[in-house]
């Protein structure tokens, strides 16, 4: 239901705006131009989607999250206490966040909701101060190579797609980052 | 070194699968294959958003929009045309794709705008659409100060992009 109003929402603006400042016959070209433009977008990132949905299977099967898993291990009980004590938790834990870091959202989802669903073990309905973080962790991604964002900038022409990478590092480590502190403040104010 | 991770994570991910005596080719080529459905299934919502986004554009509402919001993104120091993107980045991942590649087009991928909205697309996900699934499958009533705490992380995104965006290229 949600995007049936965002659709209307934008349709609806964009035909008041163009009574009120003229631009109507702008506004019937725009309909076809951007039905047009659909296409072009997803033709230009079909071959990138392909690739990286291809190579994201690959880094599954090579055992890629397992060993990244491994190093993230000592951070994530510092976020996580829980998870020290339940090995089941904290292997859910490592695959998901491992999982957003490679790009590989399909497999990140489930692996997080087992987490979240373990975690909400005994809460009854109330989300614990780890919860919160989980999810906020996963509200704000960690990801290497944003694939489809690269995919965008290559279809409409850039020579360099990846060069933004190191900005998306620096960007996604602090929105994680802020992100996760400000959870654990508030979790110190805002009791249950 | 921007240049090599790419090439560098394909090498090592292949030759991880085949150590492990895993048929990389085969699990390229089946990935790739659910990569198209993937696409599939994208292509009918890119024309539908591409064309809500493409009518807010000609009709003049996306620069009322940002100029609108101008004064409060300048003092925060975020591109006021990354308004819209700001905006609908948090409800919906594919229009914000949508705005983000206008955005690209409109004002040119390697122009400051049009990096800032990559990095932006590219360092935040859908909160919302995240929150409940997540608390929904766990089965949550209530949420507390995750929303806030959330979307707090967006801002601290999109503020970054913008300064990061500014400072490296």
């Amino acid at each position: 239901m949600l995007m049936s109003w965002i659709w209307t929402g934008m349709v609806a603006i964009s035909l008041i705006a163009s009574i009120l400042l003229g631009s109507g016959s702008a506004l019937s070209a725009a309909v076809v131009k951007g039905a047009q433009g659909g296409i072009t977008l997803a033709v230009s990132m079909a071959g990138s989607i392909c690739l990286w949905t291809g190579v994201g299977k690959l880094m599954e099967h090579a055992g890629l999250t397992g060993k990244l898993a491994r190093l993230l291990r000592p951070l994530l009980g510092r976020i996580f206490p829980a998870a020290k004590k339940d090995t089941a938790l904290e292997n859910h834990l490592s695959a998901n966040v491992c999982a957003n870091f490679l790009g590989l959202g399909n497999a990140a989802t489930p692996m997080g909701i087992q987490a979240a669903q373990r975690m909400a073990r005994g809460c009854n309905g109330i989300a614990s101060d780890e919860l919160c973080r989980l999810i906020v962790l996963n509200t704000a991604s960690i990801q290497l190579i944003p694939a489809n964002v690269a995919a965008v900038r290559s279809g409409l022409g850039c020579a360099t797609p990846f060069d933004i990478l190191p900005a998306v590092w620096v960007t996604s480590l602090c929105s994680a980052g802020l992100g996760v502190t400000a959870a654990w403040l508030l979790g110190r104010v805002w009791k249950k | 070194m921007t240049d090599y991770i790419v090439p560098i994570l394909l090498l090592a991910a292949s030759l991880l699968a085949l150590r492990k005596q895993e048929n990389s080719y085969d699990l390229l080529l089946s990935g790739a294959a659910d990569g198209l459905k993937l696409l599939c299934t994208l292509v009918p919502t890119l024309v539908l958003l591409l064309t809500a986004v493409t009518m807010l554009r000609a009709s003049g509402a996306m620069e009322a929009i940002s100029a609108f919001l101008s004064p409060a993104f300048r003092f925060v120091g975020i591109p006021p045309e990354t308004a819209m993107l700001v905006l609908i980045r948090p409800i919906s991942g594919s229009a914000a794709l949508a705005v983000g590649a206008d955005l690209m087009a409109q004002y040119g991928v390697d122009s400051q705008i049009g990096r800032t909205a990559a990095v932006m697309l590219g360092s935040t996900e859908t909160t919302f659409y995240t929150i409940s699934v997540y608390f929904g499958a766990a089965g949550i009533k209530k949420t507390r100060y995750t929303l806030p705490a959330a979307l707090f992380a967006d801002f601290v995104g999109f503020f970054m992009a913008s300064l990061t965006v500014r400072l490296f290229m």
